[in-house]
């Protein structure tokens, strides 16, 4: 008798376990958002320690937006960062690509603490006043959320190293510049946290459920310091 | 009753087979206008020809699209630059040209346009394309 009722139990008990086993395997992984984001990047400087394994953050850089202001790592200081390489007269990517990114702004046009930045690969035609028309044109009136910036071409192109979003001139595509329409979601840390296909509108969703992940880690981690 | 419904249901079937035989017997080139702009047109003017802003203008209920219909064949083949209003509002982009289109397909392209997204405009015959498109000598012939 008490045997029996031990083996139901233990039966009813394993039959429990694997119903809820595969309930959690329903719900749990698609959509419940990650705690942190991933760290992306190659280290090539030196660690300090043996648990030293960041990769280098993005490097200083002085550009000159559509509001003729120079921008530094330091106008991002305390913020998070989404950025993207262009030019004003692509004829292929561009457009689609600064519509999402137009999404993901509006998303957070409230929030001051999510910035945009958009650099152009194409400094010798894109100067400023062609930047600012541009901005304006999709509706942005001031650089003070979304800046278009340029700088020397070399240094533009470093740049899209840094943020892995591919940028090259290349004679043999459609307006003369071959770039991968990538989105960089970078932290206050200078540090690359996300990278999204602007061409892809699901993964523009997904930057646009990232943001709020990195906004909470970034409110966790530095309470007073960088305000 | 119950064989009624079994009669139905073959019915049914047959109808379901039939239209999926039919619809092998048209080429793909039923929707090639829909394709066209998908592939050639849709990462500016956007998916459902809505344009982007005040940046690339829309096709979708266009005025442009409407007055300038003998100007179309060749602003595909050929391109265009500088400032241009559709529907009130300035626009002022480079649109790039399209010498890989045949001229029927360019035929097919703009008939999708005349005739979808609010526009209800003339559609025009392979022959109307390739003489319009002779004014720009854009046309292959084909």
């Amino acid at each position: 008798m008490t045997t029996s009722l031990r083996r139901a139990g233990l039966l009813l008990a394993a039959a429990g376990a694997a119903l809820s086993f595969s309930l959690g395997s329903c719900s749990a992984p698609a959509d419940k958002p990650a705690e942190r984001l991933s760290i992306y990047g190659i280290k090539h400087s030196e660690p300090t320690s043996p648990a030293d394994t960041l990769p280098d953050p993005i490097p200083a850089f002085r550009l000159t937006d559509q509001d003729r202001q120079v921008i530094t790592n330091q106008t991002f200081a305390g913020k998070i960062y989404v950025t993207d390489f262009f030019f004003a007269t692509c004829p292929s990517i561009c457009p689609k690509m600064q519509s999402e990114l137009l999404r993901v702004y509006k998303a957070f046009e409230d929030n001051p603490k999510v910035l945009f930045l958009s650099h152009t690969i194409d400094p010798a035609h894109d100067s400023i006043p062609v930047l600012r028309d541009y901005a304006e044109r999709l509706g942005i009136q001031n650089a003070s959320r979304w800046h278009f910036a340029t700088a020397g071409r070399d240094s533009i192109f470093a740049l899209a190293k840094a943020y892995m979003t591919g940028a090259e001139a290349d004679a043999s595509v459609p307006g003369g510049y071959a770039h991968s329409g990538t989105f960089a979601l970078i932290d206050s840390q200078r540090r690359v946290r996300g990278l999204y296909d602007g061409m892809v509108p699901e993964q523009v969703d997904q930057l646009i459920k990232d943001i709020p992940v990195l906004l909470k880690e970034e409110a966790e981690t530095q309470p007073v310091a960088a305000k | 009753m119950r064989s009624r419904s079994l009669r139905l249901a073959g019915a049914g079937a047959l109808l379901l087979t039939l239209a999926f035989s039919l619809e092998s017997c048209f080429t793909e080139r039923q929707n090639e206008g829909a394709q066209l702009y998908a592939a050639h047109c849709s990462s500016c003017h956007g998916d459902q020809g809505q344009g982007l802003e005040r940046l690339i203008p829309p096709v979708a209920a266009a005025d442009y699209i409407a007055q300038h219909r003998t100007e179309l064949p060749c602003l595909v083949r050929k391109g265009m630059q500088g400032d241009i209003v559709v529907n009130g509002i300035h626009y002022n982009q480079v649109m790039p040209g399209h010498e890989d289109l045949t001229d029927s397909q360019i035929t097919n392209l703009l008939n999708f346009l005349q005739t979808n997204w609010g526009n209800t405009n003339q559609s025009y015959t392979i022959r109307e394309t390739s003489e319009l498109l002779g004014r720009c000598n854009g046309s292959d012939g084909q």
